[in-house]
Parts: structure tokens; C-alpha cells; sequence
């Protein structure tokens, strides 16, 4: 295999992470962010949590490997682009902490203000998380103030633009949706329709959203949509985007939850690839001058070390994907309130 | 204003030792639950299983807590050390990459089980989930010292030049992958890492029934889980020993400035060399202040021969050397608290086995605090191991006769990252972690004092969950041993 072929293999496996991560982390963030508005009981409260409560830390492993692998395959666009967003990277990893603790402390105390505080600090750090995530997304998509020298020259500010805000409220309401489905599938009774009626407003705010962050990408992000041109096999995913976009109102009206939540999960995998394709080769293209960039060249590994981590991946993949399925096996059906239960 | 340097280095030491108060506590108890559960899956004793739903319920918070600090690690390097970042990455990435993939996935996944799957799967798959959250925990050390231990004694590398927008930088990349992970510190490292968490785990334990003997509560689990913790924890102590004692011996040739350091030896003499035991190093006077010093013990120790000198300080060349004050006060505080660790555990088990340890209350006490003395020891090696090996990151080298560059900690920070910038993360985090230690010794006291459920309570809970299993398990448990306990309460 050529050093060529497998740092392409190594930025596709990247994506699979990336993807991993936003389709099982999206839906938990999403749960996170219907959280007061869904459930009203301290029962409901603790129902809604405890949906996610076996999932969501697996979930977030796929962020850690992201960047482990990240760093191994490509350390230089590890180590640049970490560095660039250093404040709003904090922000995510205070959002990330404030969740797991608000997860695992809230229903540990019976008092009404502990649990009031922690029901509050899950929303707000889901909901913020989602957000960090997509500003960083949209950032990445226009290209970033990069000198020379890896030496970037924005600032917390310049990154909050309006169209990274634009593709972070995407986000948001694309993670609510997926959550919302995901909790219709876990819930019972008053809860589940009180779902039911959340879905379809949250559909149309999605789907508002998504038409506007396409027209906002075509019109202030030309080069992202230059590989579409130039291979236009690539077309079918934008075409399944759509697709799948519509098909989660249809399949909800056929009755068919499941069927409808994998749309939400295919909408987030054809978004993250676009996301991929509209960024290759760079993974941080510099506004100041393109020379600057970092691209899928010179920010990869040596050819041996991403062969071995080829090997790695080969092991331990397969090894990932069976036992999250017998996770999520064992969870599977309507979450009830055990002893063991948050 | 301080600079970004030592403000990052700061923020790393900080960050990086509030993380490492929660792996070794999730290895170490992680084992001792694992011994639990198999001798409920033995003997099918209901207080054993008692005992193995209490020990989870705390090694789930504990675990949540290591997750989340540990997650700001995997990206600080990132972050603060972009420099670092690149010129590492092709060997530390794919250490830190095998830890996700191997380790991280494992643990939170079986986690799940772990944790909310007692009454959902059959005492063989949650002994198995145990068993591989446990092995989850001692891979993910694995790596992460491996990935550590190749910066103290890098090994199956070379340096490749790469020319950056014309400029020429250096990069470290892997030429053998299985020299790099058993580079020549790696494995006595991560025995005495292992080891270290292995002894915090089992005094945390001892402690916790301790405090419940004393207190007169939860009489019949405490004295069966004391009866697994006292031995192991006598083991470890004395096998911390033994892996310590080896690290030091490796570090006269890897790293003699590390182990100058340590003992503050400055001048090297023909003579044999004495060994503090205690004293107020004086790095710009070369001298050791109120020390008291035992001849030819360091000799004795490092050489395995009293006569042999004990290469000094004045060796290294003046600008690659460490710090001396903390590295020997963090060695021989974590050299005499171990020493103490071996004598507690070995008293306790002296009188548990002639059966009047709980009668000594003094001796409980002092278990009860104990887990005190074993983190801090865990730190306390790791700050000497890190400060230690200063001013380099990464060690230089010689690999088949040709020398490798290090790579100085100074010159590995983030060339975009401004020192206000570090100080705003480090005021956040220092919030944001002061908090979640707050809630964390809360939560930890209110399950402590809540304890492990009644057995009764525990066979009335299986009852109602599981109304036919039981049944089976009672017919099981009859003809094992341990049936005297559930004989009253089977119908």
C-alpha cells in the first residue's frame, strides 16, 4: 500500500470516528438539551436521564479516540488545531466535565435545590457542548486566520462569527431531534407523548436550519463545495442527505420510531461527511495565505507509524464495535428506574 | 506576569495530579472488587455480593471522576504543548491512539454492566464485565506509561529533519514499534505504577471496614472484605518495595542526573557513597543542610556493592540539570511513608491472623487513614519521576551509536497560546476542579456512611426482581459451601 493510500485510509478512519462520536454523543448531548423542557416530575427527570445513563460514557470514548488518533495519525493537525481553539476547547471540556458530574451526582442526594442545580448544569452544558462543537465544525468548514509557522492569529472572538454560530445552532437543533427520537424509543405513557409532540416542531426548526446553513455554505464557503464539483459521483450524498432528512417525518407518521432514528443517525453521518469532503485535503485551511494551510501532506505521520496504527486499528475496531453492541443489547428496551439507576 | 512556559507547566502539573487521584484508586479497588465478586461467584454468599454492589457503587463515582479530568488530558498535549505535539506525535500518538482503541472503550463499556447490570445479566457475564473493567483500567496504564516511558528512555526511533515552509524541524518517528514500548524503563515503571495502585486500592478498602469495625456497623462484610485487603495489602507494599528499589537501580545508567537528583548527591568522590535519609538540599551551594547521612548505603543500594562511588550531580553539564529540592523531597517522602505502609500492613495481618485485631483500635485508626499515606506516595513518586527528569521533555539519546535530540520542556509549548490565555484556563479549571473535589469527598462520605445494603435487605431486593432465579440460586447455594447464611432465609 502506498503512503499515499493510507493516509487517505487514515483520514477516512478518522471521519468513521468523527461520525461515531456525533451520531451516539449527538443523541445523549441531544437528551441533555430536551431535558427541562420534556420531562416535568423528579420521576420523569430521572427517567430521561437514566435513558442515556449506561450509554453516554462509551459514547464519549469515541471523542478520546478521535484524538488520540488524531494526534497519531496526523500530529500536526493535533497539536495546530487544538492549540488555535484553545479557549473555546476549554469551554467544550468544562461543558464535557459539567455533564458527567451533573449525570452521576444528581440523584445521589434527596434535596430538591441539589437536584434543581444539577437538572440545570445538565442542560446548560449539553446544550453548550452541542453549540462548541458545531462553532468549532463551522470554523474549520471557512478556514481559519493561520500564519506562518503554524502560528495562528485569531482569537476566541474571531471564532465566533456568524456563520460558525449558524452551523452551532445546526448542531443544536440536529442533536435535539436525534435525541428526541432516541427518547420516544426509550419512553413510555404521558412521557412518550409529551416526546411525540416536541418531535415534529423540532423537525421543522431542523430542518429550517439545515436549509439555511446549505444556502450560507454555497454562498460564503466556495471552496467547500469545489471537490462536489469536481467528482460528481460525490452528489449522492448531499441527494441522501435530503433523503434522509425527509424520510425521519415519514417514518414517525408510519409508526416506525426505530426506522425513523436511523434517518437522524444517516443525516449525521452524510452532514459529517460532507463536512469531510468539503474541507479534504486540508484539515485547517489558512485565510491568510493557502501555504500555510494544514493539509493531509504535511500533517501526517511517518508511512510506518501509520501502518502500525492501520494494525492497531484492524485489532481493536472489531473488538470496539462487538461489545458496543452487546452494550447496548443488554440496555435495549424502555429505561425503568432500578436500584442501580441514577 | 509569568510567562506561558512555567504558567503551562503549572497548569500540566495541576491538571495531570487531580487526574492521578482517580486511575490508581479505580486499578487498586478495581481488584479488590474483582476479588469480591469471584468469591461471591464461589461461594455464593450473599454477603460477598453485599459487599461487591457497595464496592461498585463507589468505584462508579470514582470511575466518572477519572473520565472526565482524564479527558482534559488527552487534549492538553494539544493544547499547551503543540510543539511537543508534533515532534512526538508519530511515536506518543500511536501509544496514546492504542489506549482509546484497547483500553478506553473496554472499560466504559463493560462499565455499563458493571454498573447498572447487576440485576439485568446472569453473575457470570457480570463477572466477566468486572473483569474486564479491571483490565480496561491496567491497559489504559499500560499505555499511557509506556507512552511516558519513552520520553525518560526513548528507544526504536530516529530523528527525521522535515522541512516546514523552508525552515528544517525536527521529528521523532518510530523505526521499531516493539523496542519503543519495551523501551528500558517501561516495564519496571509500570510494574511500580501498578503495584503503587494495587497497595491504594487495598488500603482503601481495609480503611473503609475499619472505620465500620470500629464504629460497630456492617460487622460481617467488613471483616470478610478486611480478610482479602490486609494480605494484598502486605503483598504490594512489599513488592512497591522490591519495583522501586529496581527503578532506582536502572536510573544510574538512563537517567543519573534523575537519580543525583533524588539523593542530592552533588560531587562525585572515589569514595563510597552515603545515602540521606533526611535533609534541606541546597542546589546553588551544592550542600545538603541538616542531613543526616548514612555511609555507603547509596553505593550498596545503586551498585549492589558498598565501595563502588555513586556518580554525582557534577557530571552533568550545568544546563541540563534538575531541579534537586523537590525531587528529593518527594522521594523521600515517598521512600519513608512506603516503609510505613509495610510496617502498618504487616502488624495489621500480625494480629488479624492471631485474631485480635479489631480489640487494637489504635491499629484500626490508623488503617483508617492509611489511603492518605498511599496517594500520597502515588503522587509523590510521580512528581519525582517527572520533575525529576527536567529540563528535558523528551530525553536524548543514542541509538546504534548515533545521537538523538532531545526535546527541552521549554521548547515544546504552543506557538499561538498567549499567557493570558493559559492563566484564564487555569482560573477555570481551578474552579471547576476545587468544585468537583468538593462534591466528590461528599459523595464519597455520604455512600461511605450509607454503607453496603443489609443481606436481608439485599435477598428481598433479588426477590422481587428476580423471583425464579432465586429460587435456582437457593437449590445452587445448598449444596455449596457458605450455606449456612442462606439456609434461614430460603423458603
Amino acid at each position: 500500500m502506498s503512503y499515499e493510500t493510507v493516509t487517505f485510509i487514515w483520514f477516512v478512519l478518522l471521519g468513521v470516528l468523527l461520525c461515531g462520536y456525533t451520531i451516539l454523543d449527538g443523541f445523549d448531548l441531544g437528551v441533555g438539551i430536551l431535558h427541562p423542557f420534556i420531562a416535568k416530575t423528579d420521576e420523569e427527570r430521572r427517567l430521561v436521564m437514566n435513558s442515556i445513563g449506561p450509554l453516554w460514557d462509551g459514547n464519549e470514548v469515541w471523542l478520546v479516540t478521535f484524538g488520540g488518533a488524531l494526534f497519531a495519525a496526523f500530529p500536526v493537525a493535533y497539536a495546530t488545531v487544538f492549540s488555535s481553539f484553545y479557549l473555546a476547547f476549554y469551554l467544550l471540556l468544562t461543558c464535557l466535565i459539567g455533564r458527567a458530574v451533573s449525570l452521576e451526582f444528581r440523584s445521589k442526594v434527596h434535596s430538591p435545590t441539589w437536584r434543581r442545580l444539577w437538572d440545570f448544569g445538565f442542560f446548560l452544558s449539553s446544550t453548550c457542548a452541542a453549540l462548541l462543537l458545531g462553532i468549532a465544525g463551522g470554523n474549520v468548514m471557512q478556514g481559519m486566520e493561520l500564519g506562518p509557522m503554524y502560528h495562528y492569529e485569531g482569537s476566541l472572538f474571531s471564532q465566533l462569527t456568524w456563520y460558525p454560530l449558524l452551523v452551532g445552532t445546526l448542531t443544536v437543533s440536529l442533536f435535539a431531534l436525534h435525541g428526541a427520537i432516541f427518547l420516544y424509543l426509550k419512553t413510555e405513557e404521558k412521557l412518550q407523548q409529551r416526546v411525540r409532540a416536541a418531535i415534529t416542531p423540532l423537525f421543522y426548526v431542523f430542518a429550517g436550519m439545515y436549509s439555511l446553513v446549505t444556502f450560507a455554505t454555497w454562498w460564503h464557503v466556495p471552496h467547500a463545495t469545489e471537490n462536489i464539483a469536481n467528482y460528481p459521483i460525490l452528489w449522492v450524498v448531499p441527494i441522501l442527505n435530503a433523503l434522509a432528512v425527509l424520510n425521519i417525518p415519514r417514518a414517525m407518521h408510519l409508526g416506525k420510531p426505530a426506522y425513523a432514528f436511523f434517518s437522524s443517525a444517516m443525516v449525521i453521518l452524510a452532514l459529517a461527511w460532507l463536512f469531510s469532503v468539503g474541507i479534504f485535503p486540508n484539515f485547517m485551511l489558512s485565510t491568510i495565505d493557502p501555504s500555510y494551510s494544514i493539509t493531509l501532506e504535511n500533517a501526517r505521520s511517518s508511512e510506518g507509524t501509520l501502518n502500525i496504527m492501520l494494525i492497531i486499528a484492524g485489532i481493536g475496531m472489531p473488538c470496539v464495535l462487538s461489545y458496543t453492541v452487546i452494550i447496548y443489547w443488554i440496555f435495549r428496551g424502555k429505561v425503568r428506574l432500578e436500584s442501580n439507576s441514577y | 506576569m509569568m510567562d506561558v512556559e512555567i504558567l503551562s507547566r503549572l497548569q500540566f502539573a495541576g491538571t495531570i495530579m487531580f487526574h492521578y487521584l482517580f486511575p490508581p484508586l479505580s486499578i487498586g479497588l478495581g481488584l479488590q472488587l474483582f476479588l469480591c465478586e469471584l468469591a461471591y461467584y464461589r461461594t455464593r454468599n450473599p454477603a460477598w455480593e453485599a459487599a461487591a454492589r457497595f464496592w461498585t457503587r463507589i468505584f462508579a463515582v470514582n470511575f466518572a471522576m477519572g473520565v472526565s479530568t482524564g479527558i482534559v488530558m488527552e487534549f492538553e498535549f494539544g493544547t499547551n504543548w503543540a510543539a511537543y505535539s508534533r515532534f512526538v506525535g508519530d511515536v506518543f500518538g500511536s501509544a496514546l491512539a492504542a489506549e482509546g482503541i484497547f483500553a478506553f472503550f473496554l472499560e466504559s463499556g463493560f462499565l455499563a454492566v458493571l454498573v447498572f447490570g447487576w440485576d439485568r445479566v446472569g453473575p457470570t457475564m457480570h463477572l466477566f464485565s468486572t473483569l474486564m473493567v479491571f483490565l480496561g483500567s491496567m491497559f489504559s496504564a499500560v499505555w499511557i506509561v509506556v507512552a511516558n516511558s519513552w520520553q525518560q528512555t526513548p528507544a526504536g526511533y530516529h530523528i527525521v529533519w522535515h522541512d516546514v515552509q523552508g525552515e528544517s524541524m525536527p521529528r521523532a518517528e518510530v523505526t521499531d514499534f516493539w523496542a519503543m514500548v519495551f523501551n528500558p524503563s517501561s516495564v519496571d515503571r509500570l510494574t511500580h505504577t501498578l503495584i503503587g495502585a494495587f497497595v491504594l486500592g487495598a488500603f482503601f478498602v481495609a480503611s473503609v471496614c475499619s472505620y465500620y469495625l470500629l464504629k460497630g456497623r456492617h460487622e460481617e462484610i467488613a471483616r470478610r472484605c478486611l480478610s482479602i485487603a490486609l494480605p494484598t495489602s502486605l503483598l504490594f507494599t512489599l513488592l512497591a518495595g522490591a519495583t522501586g528499589h529496581d527503578s532506582a537501580q536502572k536510573l544510574v545508567e538512563t537517567q543519573p542526573a534523575k537519580l543525583a537528583a533524588m539523593e542530592a548527591h552533588f560531587e562525585t568522590t572515589d569514595q563510597p557513597t552515603g545515602l540521606y535519609l533526611f535533609g534541606w538540599p541546597d542546589a546553588e551551594e551544592e550542600k545538603v543542610h541538616f542531613g543526616v547521612r548514612v555511609p555507603y548505603l547509596l553505593s550498596l543500594m545503586v551498585h549492589n556493592d558498598p565501595m563502588e562511588p555513586v556518580p554525582g550531580m557534577d557530571q552533568i553539564p550545568s544546563d541540563e540539570r534538575p531541579p534537586v529540592w523537590l525531587p528529593f523531597q518527594t522521594f523521600h517522602l515517598m521512600v519513608g511513608l512506603g516503609t510505613m505502609m509495610i510496617g502498618v500492613s504487616s502488624l495489621a495481618c500480625w494480629f488479624w491472623f492471631r485474631g485480635t485485631l479489631l480489640q487494637r483500635r489504635w491499629l484500626l485508626w490508623t488503617i483508617v487513614f492509611m489511603p492518605i499515606a498511599a496517594m500520597t506516595a502515588n503522587q509523590a513518586g510521580w512528581i519525582t519521576a517527572e520533575v525529576g527528569r527536567q529540563p528535558w521533555i523528551v530525553y536524548p539519546s543514542i541509538q546504534d551509536g548515533v545521537e538523538m535530540i532531545g526535546l527541552r520542556t521549554a521548547d515544546g509549548l504552543s506557538e499561538s497560546v498567549t499567557a493570558e490565555q493559559v492563566l484564564s484556563s487555569i482560573i477555570l479549571f481551578g474552579i471547576i476542579y476545587s468544585m468537583l473535589f468538593a462534591v466528590w469527598v461528599f459523595v464519597l462520605n455520604h455512600k461511605i456512611q450509607h454503607g453496603p445494603e443489609s443481606i436481608d435487605a439485599l435477598l428481598e431486593h433479588k426477590r422481587r426482581t428476580h423471583p425464579n432465579s432465586m429460587s435456582e440460586q437457593f437449590q445452587r447455594t445448598g449444596k455449596s459451601h457458605g450455606g449456612d447464611f442462606l439456609e434461614e432465609d430460603s423458603e
